[in-house]
């Protein structure tokens, strides 16, 4: 991974305000699908897709790459949004979400958008296929193969008991190029995810299920560089990153509130929201 | 009149007829498919001893993964390895792969079009006295309506091994389901085996007048009911389907235009297993009197698997029973 330098920052910074106006744009043409996660994702696969992930936008299929898997499919519009941005297809074409006959299927689909890594949406399958892509790099690489697999996770899709499952394979392989990323921004669809379903102390959880974990603010870019850098230094252990959100960042009347979780802002909320992103 | 044409075993009626655990075949046939492709790979569920995984984790320590008690995980964990060019085959009861990860083989499996091989072993009552929570008499019906899944079902241990084979050799997404107790070979090396065809076992020289089509060990038990009947003057056809899905439609319809009455025959509920997929083509093709042997809305339970086959009414004189129900319809 480079330095990250003050400059990259504030290119990086713009980069995460174009996408999150992507995200917005995308969701009111749509018609339906999720806001609040997106947009709380937004710094994190900014710095992923432009400054940590070793890929090739204009060679998708590189066998080197390094693997980025989105568990909590949902949130694919900042997916799609970044992937776009980052020269794998033209933004033009995010305008087709959730269309009939699009590529960029409501929920990500391997099939009809070959980008992505796999298909997800119902929750809890991605960490358990993250590890299977691992464990198969092992075998054909050993242990130090130079691939790093990213696996993306909401906070409320941890109350599925497969990613448990996954979690104990994870540690009992000791698979040190998996990293975890969390998206916490303690809200799920009926509510905040203390009140749903209680998951602290996570921190500890994971610990005790032998992970490496770091703790960081999910809108800061040194601290998502710093962390991930740190957890490729780990070497005996699965390193997961509780990264704590803002759902809705960026706009002041979608933050912090779970109600936009699962719906699409109007058009006229759409017009508020891209004035205040673009103010920035 | 066995057919002479599909080379099955000689000694079909004998009492001494080998018998060898349909399990077994799959055993060594994956060890077959390991030799032969180094991205075959292994994952069980604890179950390695009995699923008969262990042959091939013996032999090849490096490509086997144990993924102890989490079959959702064993699913999702092979899709995985999958996307990286693994050829996996996932091992555990069929009453918990697929039935517990059902949606985990949908999603990740059959949905991402991922050639992972689920192998469902201990399916039917003759799983004996575990009991009913270990008897698997649905997967036929779970597998079946998913799109891009192959579903096999072996009559013994010899075409088990070869479905093992051919499956690691298909880049698409499969289903087999074995059995735990030794039943008898019926086939041997020379008889054909090929994903989407069946094969008439059994044909008398004059017109069927019923046709068999049965699918796994019950397939000998409807070959001893069509010799019963020959040897009373009556023609009775019997057709193996070992390719569930896709399904050989020209045989079935074939056979019921020449027969005019199919009796289906399987270990597993009658609801949404092999009668029901025969039931649908020739409801649309040629509708003929169909009766169907198999569970009728039960649970399974404890017992030696003699004495469930029987209590189920899946034994040798069910099925004459049905085939002379059937024949009665057809007038």
């Amino acid at each position: 991974m480079p330095q990250l330098t003050d400059e990259k920052i504030i290119w990086m910074e713009q980069k995460a305000s174009e996408i999150r106006q992507s995200v917005i744009e995308m969701l009111v043409e749509a018609g339906s699908g999720h806001t609040a996660g997106p947009l709380g994702m937004a710094d994190i696969f900014t710095v992923l897709y432009f400054h940590i992930l070793k890929h090739d936008p204009t060679n998708p299929m590189w066998e080197d790459r390094d693997r980025l898997i989105l568990s909590n499919g949902h949130i694919c519009p900042v997916l799609y949004a970044t992937m776009a941005h980052s020269g794998y297809f033209k933004l033009d074409e995010l305008k087709t979400l959730r269309k009939f006959g699009s590529r960029l299927q409501g929920h990500p689909h391997r099939e009809f958008l070959p980008f992505v890594e796999t298909s997800s949406g119902p929750l809890g399958l991605g960490l358990s296929q993250t590890i299977g892509m691992c464990l198969a790099d092992k075998m054909d690489n050993g242990k130090y193969s130079g691939k790093q697999f990213y696996c993306l996770m909401s906070d409320g899709e941890l109350q599925e008991g497969n990613i448990w499952e996954a979690m104990m394979l994870a540690a009992k392989e000791k698979l040190q190029n998996l990293t975890v990323i969390i998206d916490r921004n303690s809200i799920q669809i009926e509510g905040f995810t203390e009140d749903i379903m209680p998951l602290e102390p996570l921190k500890e959880k994971w610990e005790s299920f032998n992970w490496d974990v770091r703790t960081i603010d999910g809108h800061n870019f040194q601290e998502i560089v710093s962390a991930v850098g740190e957890a490729q230094a780990v070497f005996t252990k699965p390193s997961i990153i509780i990264a704590n959100t803002i759902p809705g960042k960026g706009v002041s009347f979608m933050e912090r509130n779970y109600k936009w979780h699962g719906k699409p802002p109007t058009k006229e909320e759409g017009e508020k929201a891209l004035k205040e992103l673009k103010g920035n | 009149m066995l057919n002479p044409n599909v080379k099955l075993n000689k000694k079909m009626f004998n009492e001494s007829i080998e018998q060898i655990a349909i399990r077994r075949g799959f055993g060594e046939g994956l060890v077959i498919a390991g030799d032969e492709d180094k991205n075959v790979v292994g994952l069980c569920a604890d179950l390695n001893e009995s699923t008969k995984m262990n042959l091939f984790a013996e032999k090849y320590p490096e490509r086997f993964v144990q993924i102890g008690v989490a079959e959702q995980n064993l699913a999702a964990v092979a899709s995985g390895m999958a996307a990286m060019g693994k050829v996996p085959f996932i091992s555990s009861y069929a009453m918990f792969s697929p039935g517990r990860n059902w949606e985990q083989i949908r999603t990740t499996v059959a949905y991402n079009n991922q050639p992972v091989k689920i192998i469902g072993s201990h399916a039917g009552v003759s799983v004996g006295p575990d009991g009913g929570t270990h008897q698997a008499i649905e997967d036929i019906a779970i597998m079946r309506v998913i799109p891009n899944m192959i579903v096999l079902s072996p009559c013994d241990s010899i075409e088990a091994k070869k479905a093992t084979i051919a499956a690691a050799k298909i880049d698409k997404p499969v289903y087999i389901r074995l059995m735990r107790e030794k039943t008898p070979v019926i086939t041997t090396e020379e008889t054909p085996f090929e994903i989407g065809k069946a094969e008439i076992y059994f044909a008398p020289p004059m017109e069927p007048q019923v046709g068999i089509v049965a699918t796994g060990a019950l397939v000998h038990k409807a070959i001893l009911v069509a010799q019963k009947f020959a040897e009373k003057g009556v023609s009775v056809k019997v057709l193996n389907i070992s390719s569930i899905r896709p399904l050989d439609f020209e045989a079935i319809i074939s056979l019921a235009k020449e027969s005019g009455a199919i009796v289906s025959v399987e270990e597993h509920q009658v609801v949404g297993g092999l009668g029901s997929a025969i039931a649908e083509v020739l409801v649309q093709n040629h509708p003929v009197p169909m009766e169907l042997i198999g569970v009728h809305d039960q649970f399974g339970q404890s017992g030696t698997p003699n004495e469930l086959i029987e209590h189920y009414n899946m034994g040798v004189s069910h099925i004459e029973k049905a085939v002379e129900r059937v024949m009665k319809r057809k007038n």
